[in-house]
């Protein structure tokens, strides 16, 4: 097991920042997945990641209620967001969640005594264990396996390809919407809270515009037909820069040029089954 | 069963519809025709609450629709079909069907991630329902296609099917055979009357004369946003008021209606 051991010591934190983009790239697939391109997922995080720090270092609660906390105030203010944005569609919703996530931003920057302003929050106790990431993903991939099974995921899917023919099918297109949008911020929520716990610091800029695009990239790139195609997208999205150390300044650059290739070439994503047998049967003769 | 009571709609200055009453009986295929830009998808997306009424009442069995969103509509048991098909696309025929079932599904989040036998038994349920559905409309062989490699005729049917998994009481079809050949109509046409025979109330807007005569029990003509006359087939045929509105030139029209 030396060879584990090393392994480990060099790579864990990527490993398990492996698992955290994976989340982020769950939570935005299933706003997209219901047909909505909402950018605030970036913000979710920050408010999940600062709330749970909050509650572990100001007020010294154990790591499941500073998770938990994690998890519901992202679903609160996506909640209450949610009310007024979801009514718009297409790049109007991706403009106001857009609007959201600054506004998150510059309300963190402005709370010092609370969040530590520009300077960020330091000597966050690293409680995440490996497992907690591996529990929270796999428990995610099982919510969102059984919700794409039931109606609940055959509702998204109706109100994804056509919102009008999906009210008349009797299904309540603002609530669902509404469902999707909540547990999305709660995953994004999860997230964050795990990564500030492993990371030690946090500041308001990790939780910007770059993370949101990052994260839109990643599900995007892997593509929602399924549930593999986000975590794919994390895997491939998290790696590159490792392998690409060399081109480090240019990552924002590679990840813009992998979204616009995608969606020009890979409308559905690299994880697409029908493309993926195509490719192999071309191979195979 | 449906009744409006003076329904008129407005645009902006543009009266769409005005003073409209209709009343679809119980158990009967009832007829709305007119020429292009009458109003009549009009009538039906203010029934269906995609548009909201600019005056006049709709109830539906003593119940007032006013207000209520899609969603509640389908709930009290109307259906509708569009004239510009809106099936999903990227689903399968039987996955089409199956959505129109969403509110008869009413298993809790427990049962839904535990995948417990209530929740098994309601979605296995659920499939043999739509191939049943499926099957009235003769498409149950091609249930695991995808909707968008249907026929044009075909994805009609299936769209009915997809409206009649809302176990509606009132169906409403906005031109069920436009772009259809003369085989596929008559097949359709067969279809209907086994539909009605089957307990439901059927509304459809047609423009195919053979085929609203051959089918309606009753038959209502707005013209310009205004009923100009209603009544027995027979009667609609013969109405002047109707020849003259309707095509506009009276040696043509006796040869339309009557073919």
């Amino acid at each position: 097991m030396e060879w584990f051991d090393n392994f480990w010591a060099i790579y864990s934190n990527l490993v398990l920042t492996l698992g955290t983009n994976a989340l982020l790239a769950l939570s935005i697939y299933l706003t997209l997945s219901c047909g909505m391109l909402a950018m605030a997922n970036a913000a979710f995080m920050g408010i999940g990641a600062y709330t749970a720090s909050i509650l572990t270092m100001n007020y010294e609660m154990s790591f499941p209620v500073a998770l938990l906390g994690g998890m519901a105030a992202p679903m609160l203010v996506a909640f209450v967001i949610g009310k007024p944005t979801l009514r718009l569609s297409g790049v109007y919703l991706a403009m106001a969640t857009l609007g959201f996530g600054e506004v998150v931003r510059v309300v963190i920057l402005n709370t010092e005594s609370w969040t530590g302003g520009a300077l960020g929050l330091n000597g966050i106790p690293q409680l995440t264990q490996w497992w907690h990431i591996a529990l929270a993903v796999v428990l995610a991939l099982a919510v969102l396996y059984r919700l794409r099974r039931s109606k609940v995921g055959r509702a998204f899917e109706a109100i994804k390809e056509d919102e009008t023919a999906a009210g008349l099918m009797g299904i309540d297109v603002n609530n669902t919407k509404m469902l999707a949008f909540v547990l999305g911020a709660l995953l994004a929520g999860l997230a964050g809270a795990l990564n500030a716990h492993l990371t030690f610091f946090i500041g308001p800029n990790e939780y910007g515009f770059d993370r949101g695009v990052e994260i839109l990239t990643m599900t995007i790139l892997g593509g929602i037909g399924s549930l593999a195609g986000p975590v794919a997208g994390a895997v491939i999205l998290t790696l590159l820069p490792e392998t690409l150390r060399a081109f480090s300044d240019f990552r924002l650059v590679i990840n813009g040029v992998i979204l616009v290739l995608i969606v020009l070439f890979l409308p559905k994503g690299i994880w697409d089954p029908a493309l993926l047998r195509s490719w192999f049967r071309r191979r195979g003769t | 069963m449906l009744k409006l009571q003076s329904i008129s709609k407005h645009f902006g200055g543009l009266h769409v519809l005005q003073d409209v009453n209709i009343e679809v009986p119980q158990g009967t295929i009832f007829g709305l025709i007119g020429p292009n830009g009458a109003g009549k998808t009009t009538v039906f997306n203010l029934i269906t609450g995609l548009l909201e009424p600019s005056g006049g009442s709709m109830t539906f069995d003593g119940r007032d629709l006013a207000g209520a969103k899609p969603h509640q509509i389908t709930r009290l048991g109307i259906s509708r079909t569009f004239q510009n098909i809106r099936i999903f696309k990227e689903m399968s025929l039987l996955e089409n069907v199956v959505v129109g079932m969403h509110r008869h599904l009413d298993y809790g989040p427990a049962g839904l991630l535990l995948s417990l036998p209530g929740f098994r038994a309601q979605e296995r349920r659920a499939r043999e329902r739509a191939l049943e559905l499926l099957s009235w409309v003769k498409l149950e062989h091609k249930a695991h296609q995808t909707a968008d490699n249907l026929s044009y005729g075909d994805q009609r049917k299936l769209e009915l099917a997809r409206a009649l998994a809302t176990e509606p009481r009132l169906l409403l079809l906005d031109e069920p055979v436009a772009g259809m050949n003369t085989g596929e109509k008559v097949d359709l046409m067969a279809e209907i009357e086994n539909i009605k025979s089957r307990g439901y109330t059927i509304f459809m807007i047609e423009h195919d004369m053979r085929f609203v005569m051959g089918l309606c029990d009753r038959i209502a003509v707005l013209n310009f946003g205004r009923i100009i006359a209603e009544g027995k087939p027979e009667e609609i045929r013969n109405n002047p008021m109707v020849i003259e509105a309707y095509l506009g030139r009276e040696d043509d029209v006796a040869d339309e209606v009557q073919a």
